[in-house]
């Protein structure tokens, strides 16, 4: 009925998450954003971002425990990202949650932050089905899953092989002339623009590259066909449409995305897809993938927004599972990895 | 009984233990890459070593820098999350206040230096009597004033290392001037605003090493 109350600490990123569950039901979810301190350099600044999670952790820490109104010695475990993200940033969030783990003695859980991404939903629609297929979706990912077991058997079918969904938005966004971070923006300034204006790549679709990467994303080539395009517009003097620009990278991006998620789904037999990380909340990735998962006849699952961006709660639920299985805690001397494998759930 | 934990991260990783006025115990992990590792680890077995339990802590003093950033967040993060657990008060000093507590400066000023990599050092002014009169800056060596030099950097002017004592931290820590629980960063991140629009046009770039997981 209830379940173990687990704080988890979310800093791969620019979001320092604290976050309080008891087993599936949300108590507490603070999160402070540094992303204003990067919007000048156009993209997160590891050194910035670190010095932002060490200012931030101690005020969400006590907002987080106030909200769920639960004192700290009722904690059944102490759960926090140890990767994947960067290195400065993670360290932050691993240190301070040692502290905890050690002066209340209770049980660390070093935990995988893809693998947090699809735990979030657990909050808002229950237990998984599974096997499930997951996509994950942000500046920093771009993944593919399969998820056997929630709490030790994943798999990744298919990822970026050059730069994540939401990095190309960034960039693209900056041959535009548009605000930083670019999903958002591109987002609106796509809304009165035509989607078929434009006929962009889609990366590794074409037939050689599906042998070998049928289930993998690239975005690189995508951004460099935007920038010609705009560039040579601008060379002809021509007015650039910015409408339809965005308008049909934004398709290009999702026609790919969603396209090899449903065939992934039905290559391995899955029939429920999950969809995570802050380009979840775009509107034609969402559409479009409402729209594809329903032919397919696969059912659709996807966090409220404010949980699919990175957050502390996600990682407190998915130490929430860890304990109810009853894995072994972490131990204390371990380190944080920029690159954990998501096979990798609990270090 | 009041027992202050001292931990320093601004080199490798320090911590001690003083007890009315009397060093308890002083242990390090001589490694500058295995902060967020072994920080925890050493305190717990320092205390157990001493015989002591982390709920007797009354006080924690953290070195606050200057040093490797990275690292020197581990011990602020994890000396402020420690104090707010048990509830007992931080007090952040400058680890180089802390080295010159340890030095006997009966011939007059002195400097304490540490290293700050690129061929430059942190280092800070002190008084015969080990009080601070200028610093902490960070510089090349050969701006450095004609003065006898110790701590951990001291070997880059020529003279010997002597690293911070995590004991003598936690013996001096609480007389030591308030440093603030913010590290002594003295440098700015390395990062560049990128150029207008105009130019990225041409060429689209994130800086290497931005990118973000
Ligand atoms: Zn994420």
């Amino acid at each position: 009925m209830s379940g173990p109350l687990v704080l988890g600490i979310e800093s791969s990123c620019d979001e320092t998450g604290v976050g309080i569950v008891r087993g599936h039901e949300l108590l507490a979810n603070e999160v402070a954003s540094s992303v204003e301190q990067h919007v000048r350099y156009g993209g997160v600044v590891p050194e910035i971002a670190s010095r932002a999670h060490l200012e931030a952790l101690r005020p969400a820490l006590e907002r987080a425990l106030a909200t769920a109104d639960v004192d700290l010695s009722e904690l059944d475990g102490i759960a926090v990202t140890a990767g994947p993200g960067l290195m400065g940033a993670l360290v932050v969030g691993l240190a301070a949650a040692k502290a905890l783990a050690v002066a209340l003695d209770k049980p660390l859980y070093g935990l995988n932050h893809l693998v947090g991404h699809v735990a979030v939903d657990l909050l808002d629609h229950g237990p998984l089905p599974q096997p499930c297929g997951a996509l994950l979706v942000s500046g920093g990912h771009t993944s593919l899953l399969l998820v056997n077991d929630i709490t030790g058997d994943i798999t990744e079918v298919g990822s970026t092989i050059d730069d994540a969904a939401g990095e190309a938005y960034d960039k693209v966004a900056r041959v535009l002339g548009l605000a930083y971070p670019g999903g958002p923006v591109i987002d609106r300034a796509a809304a009165g623009g035509d989607p078929a204006a434009i006929r962009f790549p889609r990366g590794l679709t074409a037939g050689k590259d599906l042998v070998k990467h049928r289930f993998d994303y690239s975005f690189s080539g995508l951004k460099t066909a935007v920038s010609r395009w705009v560039e040579t517009r601008q060379r002809d003097g021509e007015e650039v449409p910015l409408a339809d620009v965005a308008a049909s990278f934004q398709e290009a991006v999702c026609d790919v995305l969603t396209a090899k998620a449903v065939d992934a789904c039905t290559h391995f037999g899955v029939s429920d897809l999950l969809i995570g990380g802050g380009v979840a909340a775009n509107s034609r990735l969402r559409s479009l993938l409402e729209q594809r998962t329903a032919e397919a006849g696969i059912a659709l699952r996807r966090p409220r927004p404010g949980l699919c961006t990175d957050n502390g709660a996600m990682i407190a639920v998915l130490g929430a599972e860890v304990i109810g299985r009853g894995l072994r805690p972490s131990a204390l001397d371990i380190g944080a990895d920029s690159g954990l494998p998501v096979s990798t759930v609990l270090v | 009984m009041s027992l202050t934990l001292g931990i320093d991260t601004s080199t490798d990783v320090r911590v001690g233990l003083a007890t009315e006025g009397a060093v308890l115990a002083s242990a390090a992990v001589t490694d500058t890459r295995a902060h967020a590792e072994q920080l925890m680890p050493l305190i717990r077995d320092t205390l157990r070593r001493a015989g002591c339990r982390l709920g007797d802590v009354t006080r924690v003093v953290v070195g606050v820098g200057p040093g490797p950033f990275t690292g020197l967040r581990v011990g602020v993060a994890s000396a402020q999350t420690l104090g707010f657990a048990l509830g007992v008060e931080v007090r952040g000093v400058c680890s180089l206040d802390a080295c010159a507590a340890g030095y006997d400066g009966t011939a007059g000023e002195f400097l304490v230096l540490s290293d700050a990599r690129r061929r430059e050092v942190y280092w800070a002014r002190y008084a015969a009597d080990g009080s601070r009169l200028t610093g902490p800056f960070v510089g090349p060596v050969s701006e450095l004033p004609q003065l006898p030099v110790t701590g951990p950097g001291a070997v880059l002017a020529g003279g010997t290392a002597s690293p911070l004592d995590g004991g003598l931290l936690a013996l001096a820590g609480p007389s030591l001037p308030d440093a603030g629980l913010s590290p002594l960063y003295l440098r700015r991140p390395d990062a560049e605003v990128p150029s207008k629009r105009k130019s990225t046009l041409l060429q689209p770039r994130l800086a290497a090493g931005w990118s973000k997981r």
